[in-house]
């Protein structure tokens, strides 16, 4: 039992954070919705060359050979940097997807080396960022398939945030771009990987509205020495802290796929939705009237929170896991671990998941 | 990152699973806060634990431990509230001064204190808070007279937990003249010694959970004093961190409570809305997330880390959570919620109804929850001070 990173996942989490971080700057972000450009084509240069596409892609295939856990800090990053590029949900969901499948069709080969390949799962109404990928993997009842985008036609969703690109996509499936059958855990690896960044939008939200309470002055003092404004963004603060060992946790435990496991992803966006939509309230309450403005940075993040928090499974969906996990299954003390309920524990009747 | 046990561990649990079966009393003991039989009962059980070397696994074997981790630890708590072991009465001693004691003790005194404080021979009582220094502790009055080799106390102590029946407690007091953080010693007194007198404080339903000390020239020997001289609030603070931070209120205790909320749920579901259902699943999402937090922190501990900021975020969420669990549990109960343990139809409602008492001082004792949201906006934000 360690439940702490290691330290080759915690150099690697550091140099991607800032990487991310400084690279995307919110001026650099108003600059984009200026010009109109999707992408930055030079930080996705960076992100490629870094190797964060293909983390998940097995070494015989170019790529690292990890796992969502040593992803996970990577996509809190993505969230705390309001990251406009769909790098978490390449690396994270279409990648263990075409890894899954028999044959990947070079698709694996052209991710690692910068190609995109969007995700229309059937629990989200929209494929996010279809017009920057070469490719979409798209449902047809319990088959998914791989079709170039130029096969398909796109209509763009305006998103209350600027840089989620959503799509409608209307397609005709075909035998030739069958590539294999069953999503997987795809939802979970989508659920836990905007849970994470949600936590990374959630700490940036306080961080901003720290360094606002700082520097704003009423009463001939900064707001943030008032101990109404402190205990504001305490209690956010506290509602991260609890939020974000669930996600690392949830990230884990995933490969499983019992319910144990898929309980704690529920959980984990549950728990990071709400710490990241409260973190971004307070924040437009420290902001006062400037947080309401487009002027103000902060509607970047309160937005992407916003969206992620009803992406991959809203509150409603993800409840009715958890309860049919403490229905069905031990809980308490020494029935935390889902691996523990599955193969060790001597008490525990364990029923698998449908 | 490993979320597995390892075999020893499991074989671990498995010994503290049997031992606990074979030995925990099979009736609640009466409480600790009410009667000396009571009070002497838990410490009958504390001996026991102690038989079974018990009393306190991390701690060395020299002194009464097993010398085991944190990860151990938590292990063996989570068997203990399993099979649902009494209360410990010396929480004070194992929990606060233990380890502190084990941070700046001299060899002298952990031989001489903690063996005995694992086996329960000394049941321990925390004199900190006075009636005028509550949460601004650094306010204490109460004077620690240097004669000689000897302490000479006076002064007076209030809200000091299980001080009603227990043997010893550990006072902060200060040097004469001295004010605010500076001139603290941290004095170890005998509650049975000449010039103490106990008054106990009874809790709104009647406990007897707590008490005044007032002390008049009590003679305590210089070697009684913890840390140096004048270091007193320094390791005032790191048995705070220990208390708020983890050994108090290990996880173990809420997943059982969420647990019991879920059968008393389940039990009266057919009359209750589905909002309660909801409420229920929040109880144990709270009660896994705090278990996860605190694995984290343990890992992090194990590998050579300090308990900083976090101590006080632990301590909002547990107390926080504590409350909502007992809220739930009384919605649950709706209109048998007000009925004594001992009320004849109370068939277990009395019970939360106790829990749920306890549970409304949580954000009050340990640093108020107001406190620890100062200690996090200015500690952790970075926020300036008022
Ligand atoms: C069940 C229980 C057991 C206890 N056991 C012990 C024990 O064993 N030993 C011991 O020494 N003490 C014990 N205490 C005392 C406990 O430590 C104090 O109650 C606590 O420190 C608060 O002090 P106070 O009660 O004097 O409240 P006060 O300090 O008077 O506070 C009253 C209210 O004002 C708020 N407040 C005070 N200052 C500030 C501020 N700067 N900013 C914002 N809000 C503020 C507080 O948060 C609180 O809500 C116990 C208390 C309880 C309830």
């Amino acid at each position: 039992m360690e439940f702490a990173f290691t330290e080759e996942q915690q150099e690697l989490t550091e140099a991607a954070r800032n990487m991310l971080v400084e690279s995307c700057a919110p001026a650099g972000l108003r600059a984009m919705l200026e010009t109109g450009v999707p992408l930055d084509a030079a930080r996705w240069g960076v992100i490629t060359e870094m190797g964060l596409p293909g983390m998940l892609v097995p070494e015989d295939a170019g790529g690292l050979g990890l796992g969502v856990g040593d992803f996970i800090g990577i996509a809190e990053a993505a969230g705390y940097a309001g990251l406009p590029e769909p790098l978490v949900e390449l690396a994270g969901v279409a990648v263990p997807l075409l890894a899954g499948f028999a044959d990947d069709r070079g698709w694996l080969e052209r991710i690692v080396a910068g190609g995109i390949v969007a995700v229309g799962h059937p629990v989200n109404p929209f494929v996010a960022d279809a017009d920057v990928a070469a490719a979409l993997l798209l449902g047809d009842g319990d088959d998914i398939h791989l079709v170039e985008t130029g096969a398909v036609t796109l209509t763009r969703q305006e998103s209350f945030d600027p840089f989620r690109r959503l799509f409608r996509v209307d397609w005709t499936p075909g035998a030739a771009s069958l590539i294999g059958t069953g999503w997987g855990l795809a939802a979970e690896r989508g659920a836990v990987l905007a849970a994470a960044q949600m936590i990374g939008l959630g700490q940036r939200c306080i961080d901003m509205a720290v360094a606002y309470a700082k520097e704003r002055h009423q009463f001939g003092k900064p707001i943030g020495s008032y101990q109404a404004v402190k205990h504001l963004l305490a209690t956010v603060q506290v509602k991260i802290e609890f939020a974000r060992p669930v996600v690392h946790a949830a990230a884990v435990e995933l490969a499983l796929g019992t319910l144990p496991a898929r309980a704690r992803v529920a959980h984990a966006k549950i728990a990071a939705g709400e710490a990241a939509e409260l973190a971004a309230r307070t924040a437009v309450q420290v902001f006062g009237a400037m947080g309401m403005t487009w002027e103000v940075d902060l509607h970047f993040f309160l937005k992407r929170a916003l969206a992620l928090k009803f992406a991959w499974g809203g509150a409603a969906t993800h409840r009715a896991t958890v309860t049919s996990r403490i229905e069905s299954l031990p809980i308490g003390p020494a029935a935390t671990f889902a691996a523990e309920l599955t193969a060790h524990a001597p008490d525990v009747k364990f029923q698998g998941m449908k | 990152m490993k979320l597995e046990y390892t075999e020893a561990q499991r074989a671990f649990r498995a010994e503290v699973r049997g031992w606990m079966e074979a030995n925990v009393p099979p009736a609640p003991l009466e409480s600790f806060d009410r009667t000396r039989e009571g009070f002497e009962a838990h410490r009958a059980w504390e001996r026991k634990l102690n038989e079974g070397r018990w009393g306190m696994v991390t701690w060395p074997e020299a002194l009464g431990g097993r010398g085991l981790d944190l990860i151990r630890w938590l292990i063996f708590e989570e068997e203990y509230y399993r099979a649902g072991a009494p209360t410990r009465v010396n929480q004070n001693g194992i929990f606060l001064l233990g380890p502190t004691m084990m941070e700046f003790g001299t060899e002298e005194q952990k031989a001489r204190f903690l063996p005995r404080m694992a086996a329960g021979e000394d049941i321990w009582a925390q004199a900190w808070s006075e009636p005028g220094a509550g949460s601004d502790l650094a306010g204490v009055r109460a004077m620690a007279t240097r004669d000689g080799d000897d302490y000479v106390l006076n002064g007076q102590k209030i809200w000091s937990s299980r001080a009603v029946f227990a043997d010893w407690a550990f006072g902060l007091f200060r040097a004469p003249g001295s004010e605010r953080h500076k001139g603290m010693v941290l004095v170890l007194f005998p509650l049975t010694a000449p010039g103490v007198t106990r008054r106990p404080i009874a809790r709104m339903d009647g406990e007897l959970v707590f008490a005044e000390i007032f002390l008049d020239d009590v003679r305590v020997p210089v070697a009684n004093r913890l840390g140096d001289e004048g270091q007193g609030w320094h390791v005032c603070m790191a048995t705070a961190g220990f208390e708020r931070g983890l050994l108090l209120r290990s996880p173990a205790r809420y997943q059982v409570t969420a647990a019991k909320l879920a059968a008393l749920y389940e039990a009266r579901k057919a009359a209750l809305p589905a909002s309660i259902g909801e409420r229920v699943a929040q109880g144990w999402m709270d009660a896994e997330a705090y278990a996860l937090a605190i694995y984290a922190m343990c890992s992090r501990l194990n590998a050579g880390g300090k308990i900083g900021p976090e101590s006080s975020t632990n301590k909002i969420f547990w107390s926080e959570m504590d409350v909502q669990l007992m809220q739930t549990a009384m919605d649950i109960l709706g209109d048998r919620a007000e009925l004594m343990p001992r009320a004849p139809d109370a068939d277990g409602a009395g019970d939360w109804l106790a829990d749920y008492v306890f549970a409304l001082a949580g954000p009050i004792y340990a640093g108020s929850n107001e406190i620890q949201r100062n200690i996090i906006a200015e500690r952790m934000l970075g926020l300036p001070k008022g």
